[in-house]
Formats: C-alpha cells, structure tokens, sequence
C-alpha cells in the first residue's frame, strides 16, 4: 500500500510530474554527456601504457632529439626497446579540420611490438614492413576517409615540404573502445632518407622515443637515469611516463575541461532546485492527507516516507531516462565531434555518477517537505481542507 | 472518579450489572487554550463530562465555542493544558506521541466534515487502510472491508475512487473506515455539514445503527437540528464551557 500510495501520487498532477521528470532527463543527460567530454579528453591518457616511457627534448616537444641517442637509451638498464617518432603533419587533401589526422613516422620493425593494443594482421605487417613507402592506418580513420589496402594517401608535408606518397599496406584494429586508431604510422627510414637528400641538417633526428621498460615499478629511476645521460649534452632529455606526457598535453586545455566539470555540476544543483521546490509544493497541498494518515495511526516515519518516497521515485525515474538516453545522445555527439575526440564513450563511472545524482536529488529535495510533513499537527493539518 | 454523575440511563447491555457504570469518557476540569502571539486565548474552560458506554451524544454550540478542540482532545489528536481525560480507563493525556498514535489506531475511529479519503486510493483501499496498522492478514482484511461496504451500502463502488462517488458515498466509506478496526469510540465532527438533507439522513442513519447494533459509543459535533434527534444525548458548549441543559435526554 505504501509503494501504491507513493506511486499513485506521482501521476495526480500529471503535468507538474511530467515537466519535473522531463527536467530531470535534460539535467541527467546533461550531466552525463559532459561528464563524458571530460572522459573523452582525458581518453589519451587513460589508455596509456605503464610500460612506456617517452623520452623528448627537454626544452620543448617542439625541439628534436639526435637519433643515435637511441642506442645510448636502449643500453640503460632496465629498458626493453626504444623506438623512434616524428609527428609529421602532412596535409590530406586540404587544411578543414574534418581531414586533418595525425601521422607519425615511427620505428617500423618494432613499433608495433610496442603497441599491443593495436592489433595488425602477420600478412599485413610484413608487407608494410617490406615497403619502405608503406603506411598502417587505424581502424577509425580507414573508416571515415574508405582507406583501403593498397591505397596511396597523398599528403603535401607542412613541417617536412614536399609531396609525400604512401601506400596502404594494413589496416589496424582497436584493442577495446579505449584505443584510438584514428591516426597513420609510416617508415622513420623513408622520412628521414629523404631528409637527408633535401635537408640534410634536419636529417637523423627523432621527434622523440618511446622506451619500454620491463618493471613498471622502475619507471621513475629509468626516467632519471635516462636523463642524466644526456645531462649538459647538446639536447638534454625529459622523461616520463606515456601518462604523464600525455597529461601533459591534455593539462593545456585543463581550464576548460575543469569549466566543462563545473557546468555538468552546476545542471545537478538546478535541478535540485526544481525537483525541490516541485516537492514542497506537493507536500503542502497534501498536508490533510497527511494529517488524516496520522490521526488514523499512522507514524511520522510513514508519513514523511510518502513524499520522501515520491522525491526519490521521480528522481530515480528521470535519472534512469537519462540514463538511458545518454548512450544514442552520445552515439550522435560521437559521429559530429569525431574528429575532436577519438574516443566518444560513456563510461561506467559516468553511469554511476548520473545514477548518485539523481537519487542524492530525490534524497536532498525530498527531505525537508518529508521532515515537515512526519511533523505536521494533525489538529493544523487537518485544517488545510476547511 | 468524577464528581459528574451520569445522568441518563444507559442503553440496554452496555452496563455493568448492578454497581455503577464506568464512563466509556471521563473528563474532569479540562482546559485548553491557544496563544496567539503573547496573548492567551481560552478555548474550553474546567469541562467535567462523563459519557457512558454505547452512548450516542451530540456536541453543540456557536461557532468557536470550542466543540472542535473538545472532540480532538478526546480523540487524542491534540493535548490538553490541565484536566484529566480518561478514555475506557486510560488517562490518554500522558501518553507519548507515539503512544497516543497506536492508541487511536486502535481506539478511535473519524469521521470528518469532508470525508478526509485518501484520492488515490479506491474505496476499497480507503476502508483497509486502518487495518494496515493491524496484524491481520491479507484474506481477512479484505473479508472485514468487504463486510464494512456491505454495511454502508457499497459493494458495488468498491472500486470506486473518491471523485467518483457523491458525497453522499464518500462520507459512508469514511464511515466505514471509521468502524472498520472495531474502535472503543467513533468521533464524527459535523459529518452532515457538507451534505444534502438525503444524504445527510443516511449518514445519521448509519451511525444510529453502529450506536444501537454494534454498540458504539459515538461522539458527534453538531449544528444541524435533525442530527441532533438522532443522538441519545445533548451537551451544549457556550465560550468553552458546558452549559445548562447539557446531558438532557432528546426524544
Ligand atoms: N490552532 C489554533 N490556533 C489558535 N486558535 C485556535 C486554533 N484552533 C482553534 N482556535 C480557536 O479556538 C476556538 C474554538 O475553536 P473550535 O474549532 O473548537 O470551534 P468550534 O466550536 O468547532 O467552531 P465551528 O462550529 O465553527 O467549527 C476558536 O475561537 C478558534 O479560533
Ligand atoms: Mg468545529
């Protein structure tokens, strides 16, 4: 009788239930969608390896490192292997925003020994490993622009000029929904073979290393070690872990992805605000009801459970809504914002987040209308008919 | 125990043989006063009044004469300022709140002026919702509401919800929500104040019938003159005091 009575009450004001429910969708949905824009920034960094390091150019990313620093690195103890990488930058097709992907020339005969989460096809890998021009492209990116093996990209090089060439020779795949694969990988040999025949100053340098380290346990005393190496040398080194590094870089934009959080928080307290005052309102239109409950015999517990119970039902209704309708809101955000963020998911912890707000809504907005209505007089309460 | 002796002869059975009859509802000097702001307003002044078992008595008087508080108190739904209230030899003025909520439960049985139903429970419901409060089961709840709405002429609008009975039908079901627990007394505040001559007889008829069959004591305030001709008694309360004429038997 309890849940019926709670239950029944929810749909008497029909439309009053209907606009706090329908905000509680907006709001939770809201809160979940940027929640997951936060995620989705942070995605880069989530995925990264404890196993890697990367080494750079202390002074800037922006700076090279000499490549025969490679040999120096893989003899510190306790790393694995080091492979080289050069953000290449060329331009596909035009300079829109929609074709830009990211290209790194990389270590061809272990990069993907590094990167377990990409996952390549033995025939695929050899052949691209055989092809000085060839090129692996990642699942996501083959699927945006219909790459397909055997597949020549052009792109017209910004920081290394010219017009550059590559065949697609693999295409690979996403460990899990947390791996991105929306970017290229070709022969360090070719760029920096070409180098040498148009620039040879900027030939043998590498944008910067990934070391793999056994013991993830070691990875800050390697990272010192490394550094100290190339101490008062011509370029001194930065170490850190892939995570760190791509915090980094995820720290630039830290102002707002911190105003993204605040926004998502700020939709919560609004709602509070309207789900709170929907039920005070309730409450004191059912204050002879409630008295009535009393005079009968029934405790304040009972009472105050009535309306606390229909708070906390309408909250839990809207939030699940929400809930709900954040996977194919999100689903569309991911096809229109693809580019920006290669990594559009809604997380459990997200889920989890959306589904403690709306029950801490119910639970707050319910709990003074609840406090007054176990309290009510029944000699006053009863006098709200009359 | 009173100094107030009962002054009409009870109904037939409801006494105890030969010695006298304990009142179902002992007050003696009760007071009760509301302040507003610093000043004090008196609403009942020193009232000692007996009713005995299985008694059907009539509260009357002007408006804000205090028939209202009087009938609260001896419901328990609020607390005297001094006096002693005995209902079936409970002094219910020194219970605790929870206390006094599991006492009227089980003791007290309302009707109101304007039904007080539950809209979003059917009459069916509306009449069970007491015996929630009981240890009854399922099957013999359904079977004492089931009886209750055969009583007041209802079975056939057990499903019905409040805004789709007259008020007429309303005020029965609460009546029967009112007897439904079996109660020690049934207190009714004007329960023919919002109803037509019709409905209103029916009312009054049904609580004659749970004051002479069942042996309810019933309390009810008044200003209706027909109502007051259903009730084997009449008290007459004027600026929150008994006055002369009280207890005096209707014909
Ligand atoms: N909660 C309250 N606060 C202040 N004064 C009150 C309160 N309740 C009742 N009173 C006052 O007590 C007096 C008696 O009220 P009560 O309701 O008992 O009268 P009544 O005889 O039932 O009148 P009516 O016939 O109009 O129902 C009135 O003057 C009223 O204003
Ligand atoms: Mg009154």
């Amino acid at each position: 009788m309890y849940f019926k009575l709670v239950f029944k009450n929810i749909f008497r004001h029909r439309l009053r239930s209907l606009l706090t429910i329908v905000g509680l969708v907006v709001a939770i949905l809201a809160f979940g969608l940027l929640q997951t824009v936060v995620h989705a920034w942070y995605a880069g960094a989530d995925m990264a390896s404890t196993t890697r390091l990367i080494t750079r150019n202390a002074t800037s990313l922006v700076f090279p490192i000499p490549i025969y620093y490679r040999e120096r690195i893989k003899a510190v103890d306790g790393v694995k292997a080091v492979a080289v990488s050069n953000w290449f930058g060329g331009i596909y097709k035009d300079q829109s925003f929609g074709n830009f992907f990211p290209q790194f020339a990389v270590d061809h005969d272990i990069w993907f020994d590094l990167y377990p989460e990409f996952r390549t096809r033995p025939d695929e890998l050899l052949a691209w490993k055989k092809d000085r021009s060839g090129a692996m492209v990642g699942r996501q990116l083959a699927d945006q622009h219909g790459f397909k093996v055997g597949d020549v990209i052009a792109l017209k090089g910004a920081i290394f000029p010219g017009t550059w060439e590559f065949t697609v020779r693999g295409i690979f795949e996403p460990r899990d929904d947390t791996t991105i694969t929306r970017q290229m990988y070709f022969h360090w040999d070719y760029l920096n073979e070409r180098m040498k025949q148009l620039f040879p100053k900027r030939a043998e340098y590498a944008g910067l290393f990934i070391v793999q380290i056994a013991d993830p346990g070691r990875a800050a005393e390697i990272s010192r070690t490394i550094d100290r190496e190339f101490k008062n040398s011509l370029a001194e080194t930065l170490t850190e872990t892939e995570k760190a590094f791509q915090l980094g870089f995820v720290a630039q934009t830290e102002t707002i992805v911190m105003a993204v959080r605040i926004v998502s928080f700020v939709v919560i307290v609004i709602i509070f605000a309207v789900v709170a005052n929907t039920m005070a309102m309730t409450a004191r239109e059912r204050m002879a009801e409630y008295a009535t409950l009393k005079a009968l015999g029934f405790g304040p517990g009972f009472v105050a459970g009535l309306i606390g119970g229909e708070s906390v039902m309408i909250t839990v209704l809207g939030g699940l809504l929400g809930i709900l309708a954040t996977f194919p809101v999100a689903a569309v955000f991911k096809s229109l914002l693809g580019s920006m963020f290669p990594v559009f998911q809604v997380a459990p912890g997200t889920v989890a987040m959306q589904a403690a707000a709306a029950v801490g809504v119910g639970v707050l907005a319910g709990l003074a209308p609840a406090i007054r209505a176990g309290r009510v007089k029944i000699v006053d309460g009863l006098r709200y008919i009359g | 125990m009173t100094a107030s002796p009962t002054r009409a002869p009870p109904p037939e059975g409801a006494g105890e043989a030969g010695g006298a009859i304990r009142p179902i509802v002992a007050i003696a000097h009760l007071s009760k006063s509301y302040r507003r702001g610093d000043q004090v307003v008196p609403v009942l002044r020193d009232i000692t009044l007996d009713i005995p078992p299985g008694d059907f008595i009539a509260l009357m008087g002007p408006s804000g004469s205090g028939k209202s508080t009087l009938l609260n108190l001896i419901a328990g739904i609020d607390k005297p300022d001094a006096g002693e209230l005995r209902v079936d030899g409970e002094d219910i003025t020194r219970l605790a709140e929870a206390e006094l909520a599991d006492w009227r439960a089980a003791h007290v049985g309302f009707v109101f002026q304007f039904y007080n139903l539950m809209p979003v429970l059917d009459a069916f419901e509306n009449v069970e919702l007491p015996l929630l409060l009981t240890s009854l089961g399922k099957r013999d709840r359904r079977e004492r509401v089931e009886t209750a709405l055969a009583l007041v002429g209802l079975s056939d609008r057990m499903d019905h919800y409040p805004n789709e009975l007259s008020g007429g039908q309303q005020q029965r079901v609460a009546i029967a929500r009112a007897f439904i627990t079996d109660p020690t007394i049934i207190v009714a505040d004007e329960p023919t104040g919002d109803l037509d001559r019709k409905s209103a007889e029916d009312i009054l008829g049904l609580l004659r019938r749970l004051n002479s069959e069942m042996g309810k004591t019933v309390i009810m305030v008044t200003h209706d003159r027909h109502a007051v001709e259903s009730a084997r008694h009449v008290t007459h309360l004027e600026k929150g005091e008994l006055v002369a004429g009280d207890g005096e038997k209707v014909t």
